[in-house]
C-alpha cells in the first residue's frame, strides 16, 4: 500500500510529523504505521466516531457571533499532537518557570511596586492598561501566590524552537476540553493509547484540587479566627471551592459546567453568592454557607460591581472586601489581568534575570512594544512583515496583518500607531509548525497539514507549578489560515506526551483513607440549582404531557369520523389550547367570532403545533427542556444528557413540507426519549436533596395537569368515549387488564383518582408530595408548606365515589379546581423559601 | 477658614431593599492645605457592618452594609475642616513649557511616579484626537504648562454653559464635547481628557465650594451641592488645581474630599441593593464658613 505520508507535502515550515528526509520523526512512527495498515472505510469509522461523540456527548463552544443560536459543537481532529518525553520536559520546565516570573510580577505590581521604581517596568505597561485595578493593591495572597492558573499559547519556529506566542493570566480556557478531547481520542486509537505509554492528564486535576483545599484550609482558619459565628472545620470536612461562572451564554460555559462536575465543585453565578461580614456565603437552600476559594470564570473587573465595574450584574459586591481581609480565595487574585499584555513580552527576559537569577529558559514571539520610541521606528520601517496587535486587550480585538494592507489603509495605521504608540505591540509574523490533520473528502479520508499552537496548563501548588502533562492543541481550519483560534473557528486536538514510564491507570479520585471520608449527600445545594433542578422536573413531565395529548388528538382526528369523536373532540381541542400547542381567542371580540375548526383546518395547526419554531409548539417545548438541562449539566449523567441531546436536534432541524404521519412519528420517538429521561430521573440519581426538588417539580406539574384534565373531562357528555382520557394519562393498559369492557366513567375516575399504586394517579402525586413537604416541614422549617395540600388529601378520600365520579359533579369539579389552585400556590411557596436570590441593582454613583 | 459641611444623601426606594452595601467617599483628605477636624458619618438604618480604609490613591473610604428590610436609606457626613492659602497665579508663573512636562513624563516616566496613575485613557475620560485639538487651542507652542491649564479652564467656563438637564453620569465626553452643556463634573473631565490627551497627568478631585448667597440674604441650607475639579501635575510645583465650572485657580473656596483618575474612583457614594425597585434620589449639601470665635 502506497504510504500515507505521500498525501503530504514539503513547505519552509517545521513539520511535526515529517522531518527534513519526508520520514516519519520516530514519535510519530507508531501512529503513521497504524494509518498505514487500515483501511480507508476503517478509518473513516473513527472519524465519524470521534464527531458522533462530540455531538452525544454535547461538547460544545459559544460564539457570540454565531446565527445558529447560543451553540456550536466542538470541533476536534482524529489525529492527536504528539510530543516527545524530552521536548516537553523542556516545555514543561519553560511554562512552570514563566508562571513562577509572572507570578512574581504580579505580586509586585500589587505590592511593593519595585519593578516600578527601579524603572525595570515602564508606568505605561501597568498604569496604561486597563486591567490595572486599584483596588487590588495591597489584597494580601496565601504563600505568596496570586497566579494560580496560568496558561500560555505556544508555536513552534521553522527552526524547530517552541515560542511563547501569548500569555492568559485571566481564567484560562481551555483545560476541560483538553480534557474531554482525551477522553474521545483514547477511545478512538485504545491499543495505540495503551501502547504508547501517554501521560495522563488526572494528576494535574488531582494537584489542582489539593492545592485548592489546601489554601481552602488556610482560609477557613482565617474565618474561625476573625470572624465572629464561624467556627473551624470539622474533622475531615472539606472547605467549600466554587467555580464562579458568568453564565450559560459564556463561550465556554459547556467547559465550566464539565470541569465542575469532574473536580465536585458547585457552578455558581455571581447571585448564588453574597458578601456579609467580609466573608462570601453561598447560598444554600439550607442557609448560608462559607465559601473558602473560588476559581473565577469572570474577568476580574466584572467580579464586584461594589468597587470594580459597576456595570457588573455577574459579579459578587463586596467580594474585594473578602479578599482584602483574607476570607476568600480568588484564583486568579483580581487584578490578574494587568499580566495579560504583549507588551510585557519583551521585558521578561531581563524581569528573569533579576527577579529569579536565571535565563528565561523559553523566548516569546519576537515583540515590539510601540511604547518605547525606537521600538515604534522599528515597526514603521518593518511593517509588512509584522503583525499589529493591541497591546493591552487580548480579547477578541483582531490582530492586522500588515502584508494585507494597501498604501491608504497601511498610511492609516502609522498614524494610528504615532497617535497611541503605547496601546499597540508589533509581533514578528512566524511561520509556525504543521500538524497533520485526518479529513474526510468524498467519504475518502484525507491526510493534511495544518499551522498548529499549543496552549499549556499551569497550576499552583504550594510547592511550585504543576503543569498539564498535554494541553489545548489548535489547528487554523478557518478562514484565515494564519489566525489559530477556536473563537474564529478552529480545530482543536488531543496532545500526547508521551513516557518512558508506563501509566498508572486513570482515575482523579483518590483512595478514601477512612470511613470519615466518606461522603453520603453532596452538601451544597445553591438555591439556585435547587430551582433549576424543580424546573426541569416541571419541563420535563410537561413535555412528555404534551406530546402525548398531541398524540391523543391527532389519532383522533385520523381515527375516527367527526361524528363518532363529537362527545370528546371539543375538550381535547380545549387541552391543547391549554397547553398552548392550539390558538386561542385572543381577546373578547375573537371569542364572539370564534368558529369551530374543520377537520381540514385543524389538521395544518397540529402539525405545526408539533414543528413550529416560532410559535408555541412541541419543538419550542423541547427547546425550553434543553435549556433547563444545560442549566443543571454538571448535575446530570453524561447518558441523561446523550438523550436530552439528541431530543433537541430531532426538533431543531425545519420540516418544511411535514405530514400529520411525520408529526405522528416524531412525537413518537419523542416520548420514547422523555420516558428515558424519566427512567434517568427515577433509577439514575441520587435521591439527594436536589432530587427532592426535581421530583417536587415533577409531581406538581403532573398533579395541575391532572386536575386540569379531569375538571375539563367532567364536563363532557355522558356518553362520550373515554379511551383518550386513559391514553394521555398513561392508564390505558391498566385499565385494559382489569376491565374487559370499553371504559366507563365510575372505573376510569377510580382508576385516575384514587389508585395510590397507580403512578399515573391523582392521589399518587399528592401522596408524595405531602411526603415530601412534610421532610421539609421537619428538617428545613417550611412553615408549615405540606398543610393545604394535605387537607386536600383527606378531602379527596372522603368523597363517596359512588356520588361523585360521574360527569357533570359539581363536588368533584369543585375539588379539581381547588387543588388546582393549592398547586399554584404551593409552587410559590418554594420558590419563596429555597428560591430567592435576588438579582442586585447597582447604583453608580452620583 | 473652617468650614462646616453637611451632605445628605438620600434613597427612596419603591420596594423594601433586604440588602444594602455602600461604598462612601466623603471623609476630607488631609493636604498640605487642608487639616480635617472631625468627621461623623451617620447612616439610617443603621449599619449591620461598618469599615473605613484608605483607598490606592489615599482617600479615605468607608464601607457600609444595611441589613434590616427598608424603603428608605438616609446617609449623612457631618464635618469641619480647615483650608489654608494656596499660591496664587503669580506664585505659580514659572512652570516648565509644556512640551517639556509631556516630554518628561514620557521618557522619564520613573522619575514621576506620583503622576504616572494619571496620564492615560479611563473608562469615562478616553483621551481623543479631538480633545487633543480643544487643547492645543490653549497649549500653544512653549507656553509655560500652568499659564496654558489656566487658559483651558477660562476657554471651558466661557465655551460651555451649565445645564444640570443635559447630562447624567453616564454621558460620554464626546457627546459633552459636542452639545457644549453639562455639570461641574463634565468640565472636569473634559478638561482632563483635554490634557491627558496631550500627555499631560491630571487627576479628577471631589469636594464642596463656598457659595455666596446674593447680597443681603441668607444662606439657605442644602442649596450646595458636591463639587469637582482638576488637579493638573507640574514637576516644579506639584499639583496646582484648577476650576473649570468657576473659572478659576482653586484658593479657599474649595474643600477637597478625594482623588482619582475620573468620577468612578472617588464617586461619593456608590452601591448595591438587593430588591427595592425603582428609586429616588435626593442629595443636600450645606456648606458653611465658621467664625473663628466659634469654633
Amino acid at each position: 500500500m502506497q504510504s500515507v505520508l505521500n498525501q503530504l507535502y514539503f513547505s519552509d515550515r517545521y513539520n511535526e510529523l515529517l522531518d527534513a528526509s519526508g520520514q516519519a520523526r520516530p514519535h510519530w512512527q507508531a501512529l503513521v504505521a497504524q494509518l498505514e495498515a487500515e483501511e480507508p472505510t476503517a478509518m473513516r469509522k473513527r472519524i465519524e466516531a470521534v464527531q458522533r461523540q462530540i455531538r452525544d456527548n454535547g461538547v460544545t463552544y459559544n460564539v457570540y457571533a454565531d446565527t445558529h443560536g447560543v451553540q456550536r459543537p466542538w470541533d476536534l481532529d482524529v489525529l492527536p499532537l504528539i510530543i516527545p518525553q524530552d521536548e516537553w520536559q523542556h516545555i514543561a520546565a519553560s511554562v512552570a518557570q514563566r508562571a513562577t516570573l509572572l507570578n512574581r510580577v504580579l505580586l509586585d505590581v500589587y505590592g511593593e511596586q519595585q519593578l516600578l521604581l527601579s524603572g525595570q517596568l515602564p508606568p505605561a505597561l501597568i498604569y496604561g492598561h486597563s486591567g490595572f485595578l486599584p483596588s487590588c493593591v495591597g489584597i494580601p495572597h496565601y504563600d505568596n501566590i496570586a497566579l494560580h492558573s496560568y496558561a500560555v499559547d505556544l508555536a513552534r519556529a521553522p527552526n524547530g524552537q517552541w515560542w511563547v506566542v501569548s500569555d492568559r493570566t485571566q481564567g484560562p480556557t481551555g483545560a476541560g476540553y483538553a480534557l474531554e478531547n482525551r477522553t474521545i481520542i483514547s477511545s478512538a486509537f485504545p491499543e495505540l493509547f495503551r501502547d504508547l505509554n501517554i501521560e495522563r492528564l488526572s494528576g494535574f486535576f488531582a494537584s489542582m484540587r489539593d492545592s485548592l483545599a489546601h489554601w481552602g484550609h488556610r482560609v477557613a482558619a482565617n474565618q474561625a479566627q476573625t470572624v465572629p459565628g464561624i467556627s473551624a472545620l470539622g474533622q475531615g470536612e472539606p472547605p467549600l471551592v466554587v467555580i464562579l461562572t458568568p453564565g450559560p451564554y459564556n463561550e465556554t460555559y459547556h467547559e465550566q459546567s464539565f470541569l465542575a462536575g469532574y473536580l465536585g465543585y458547585p457552578l455558581v453565578q455571581g447571585s448564588d453568592l453574597t458578601v456579609r461580614n467580609g466573608v462570601v456565603w453561598l447560598k444554600t437552600i439550607a442557609g448560608l454557607k462559607p465559601v473558602h476559594a473560588i476559581l473565577r470564570r469572570i474577568d476580574d473587573d466584572y467580579c464586584d460591581p461594589l468597587e470594580l465595574n459597576a456595570d457588573s450584574l455577574l459579579g459578587v459586591a463586596g467580594l474585594t472586601q473578602a479578599a482584602r481581609l483574607g476570607n476568600v480565595l480568588i484564583a486568579n487574585a483580581l487584578g490578574a489581568n494587568v499580566l495579560q499584555s504583549g507588551a510585557l513580552l519583551g521585558f521578561l527576559p531581563g524581569l528573569c534575570q533579576s527577579l529569579l537569577g536565571e535565563a528565561l529558559r523559553m523566548p516569546s514571539v519576537a515583540t515590539w512594544w510601540c511604547g518605547e520610541p525606537a521600538a515604534l521606528e522599528y515597526v514603521i520601517q518593518n511593517l509588512d512583515h509584522l503583525v499589529i496587535k493591541p497591546a493591552y486587550t487580548q480579547g477578541h480585538a483582531s490582530p492586522v496583518f500588515a502584508e494585507d494592507l494597501n498604501a491608504t489603509q497601511k498610511e492609516a495605521l502609522i498614524a494610528k500607531l504615532r497617535a497611541q504608540p503605547d496601546h499597540y505591540i508589533a509581533q514578528e509574523q512566524v511561520d509556525i509548525s504543521h500538524a497533520p490533520v485526518l479529513t474526510t473528502h468524498q467519504h475518502q479520508p484525507q491526510l493534511g497539514s495544518l499551522a498548529v499552537s499549543l496552549r499549556v496548563y499551569a497550576f499552583a501548588t504550594p510547592n511550585g507549578y504543576a503543569i498539564l502533562p498535554g494541553g489545548l492543541s489548535r489547528v487554523a481550519s478557518g478562514k484565515d489560515a494564519r489566525v489559530v483560534t477556536m473563537q474564529r473557528g478552529g480545530t482543536s486536538k488531543d496532545t500526547w506526551v508521551l513516557s518512558h514510564d508506563s501509566q498508572p491507570p486513570f482515575s482523579l479520585l483518590r483512595k478514601t483513607t477512612s470511613s470519615q471520608d466518606l461522603v453520603r449527600e453532596n452538601a451544597y445545594l445553591s438555591s439556585r440549582m435547587a430551582e433549576n433542578l424543580f424546573w426541569y422536573g416541571r419541563y420535563s413531565v410537561r413535555n412528555l404531557q404534551k406530546a402525548i395529548m398531541l398524540r391523543a388528538t391527532i389519532r383522533a382526528l385520523v381515527e375516527y369520523t367527526p361524528e363518532s369523536r363529537a362527545g370528546e373532540w371539543s375538550t381535547m381541542q380545549g387541552l391543547c389550547q391549554w397547553f398552548e400547542l392550539l390558538p386561542s381567542p385572543k381577546d373578547e371580540e375573537e371569542l364572539a367570532n370564534w368558529q369551530p375548526w374543520t377537520d381540514d383546518d385543524i389538521e395544518p395547526l397540529l402539525v405545526q403545533a408539533v414543528f413550529s419554531q416560532q410559535s408555541s409548539s412541541l419543538a419550542t417545548s423541547v427547546q425550553q427542556l434543553f435549556q433547563q438541562a444545560f442549566n443543571l449539566r454538571e448535575r446530570i449523567s453524561n447518558d441523561h444528557w446523550r438523550t436530552v441531546n439528541t431530543l433537541s436536534r430531532q426538533f431543531i432541524t425545519r420540516h418544511q413540507h411535514a405530514s400529520l404521519q411525520d408529526a405522528l412519528a416524531h412525537i413518537e420517538q419523542a416520548i420514547n426519549h422523555f420516558v428515558t429521561l424519566t427512567g434517568f430521573a427515577m433509577d439514575w440519581m441520587t435521591r439527594d436533596l436536589g432530587w427532592r426538588f426535581m421530583s417536587l417539580g415533577r409531581r406538581i406539574e403532573r398533579l395541575q395537569f391532572m386536575c386540569v384534565l379531569l375538571s375539563r373531562a367532567l364536563g363532557m357528555p355522558q356518553h362520550s368515549n373515554l379511551e383518550w382520557l386513559l391514553q394521555a394519562t398513561n392508564n390505558l393498559v391498566t385499565y385494559r387488564a382489569r376491565y374487559a369492557a370499553q371504559p366507563e366513567w365510575l372505573p376510569v375516575l377510580d382508576l385516575l383518582l384514587m389508585d395510590g399504586n397507580n403512578p399515573n394517579s391523582v392521589v399518587f402525586q399528592i401522596k408524595g408530595l405531602v411526603k415530601y413537604l412534610e421532610e421539609m416541614d421537619a428538617q428545613d422549617n417550611a412553615g408549615g408548606i405540606s398543610t393545604a395540600l394535605n387537607d386536600c388529601w383527606q378531602t379527596l378520600l372522603q368523597l363517596d365515589p359512588d356520588q361523585c365520579f360521574a360527569p357533570g359533579n359539581g363536588t368533584l369539579a369543585e375539588w379539581l379546581n381547588h387543588t388546582y389552585e393549592v398547586t399554584l400556590t404551593l409552587s410559590d411557596r418554594l420558590s419563596a423559601r429555597f428560591f430567592s436570590y435576588a438579582s442586585p441593582l447597582v447604583s453608580p454613583g452620583y | 477658614m473652617r468650614y462646616q459641611v453637611e451632605h445628605q444623601t438620600h434613597y427612596s426606594y419603591d420596594l423594601p431593599v433586604i440588602q444594602s452595601q455602600q461604598m462612601v467617599h466623603m471623609m476630607p483628605r488631609q493636604t498640605p492645605y487642608q487639616q480635617c477636624v472631625s468627621y461623623t458619618l451617620a447612616c439610617e438604618p443603621s449599619p449591620a457592618e461598618q469599615s473605613r480604609r484608605l483607598d490606592f490613591f489615599g482617600n479615605h473610604t468607608d464601607y457600609l452594609t444595611m441589613l434590616v428590610p427598608h424603603q428608605s436609606l438616609e446617609v449623612t457626613s457631618r464635618f469641619q475642616v480647615e483650608v489654608l492659602p494656596r499660591p496664587t497665579i503669580s506664585a505659580l508663573a514659572q512652570s516648565p513649557a509644556w512640551e517639556l512636562v509631556q516630554a518628561m513624563l514620557k521618557s522619564e516616566g520613573t522619575q514621576y511616579l506620583e503622576a504616572a496613575p494619571f496620564i492615560y485613557t479611563t473608562a469615562r475620560v478616553k483621551c481623543s484626537e479631538a480633545l487633543a485639538n480643544y487643547a492645543l487651542t490653549c497649549f500653544t507652542p512653549q507656553r509655560p504648562l500652568l499659564e496654558a491649564a489656566m487658559a483651558l479652564t477660562q476657554k471651558i467656563h466661557a465655551e460651555f454653559e451649565f445645564d444640570a438637564q443635559a447630562t447624567d453620569v453616564s454621558t460620554p465626553l464626546d457627546e459633552v464635547l459636542k452639545g457644549r452643556r453639562g455639570v461641574c463634573q463634565d468640565f472636569a473631565h473634559l478638561m482632563l481628557g483635554a490634557l491627558r490627551s496631550l500627555g499631560l497627568p491630571c487627576r479628577y478631585v471631589s469636594g464642596y465650594i463656598l457659595t455666596h448667597p446674593p447680597p443681603g440674604q441668607p444662606r439657605l441650607v442644602g442649596a450646595d451641592a458636591s463639587h469637582a475639579w482638576v488637579s493638573v501635575y507640574c514637576p516644579m510645583y506639584g499639583w496646582v488645581d484648577f476650576d473649570p465650572t468657576n473659572n478659576c485657580l482653586v484658593q479657599q473656596d474649595h474643600i477637597t474630599v478625594a482623588w482619582g483618575r475620573d468620577f468612578g474612583d472617588v464617586s461619593p457614594m456608590r452601591g448595591v441593593v438587593l430588591g427595592g425597585g425603582a428609586q429616588q434620589l435626593k442629595v443636600s449639601v450645606t456648606v458653611t464658613p465658621l467664625d473663628y470665635a466659634m469654633a
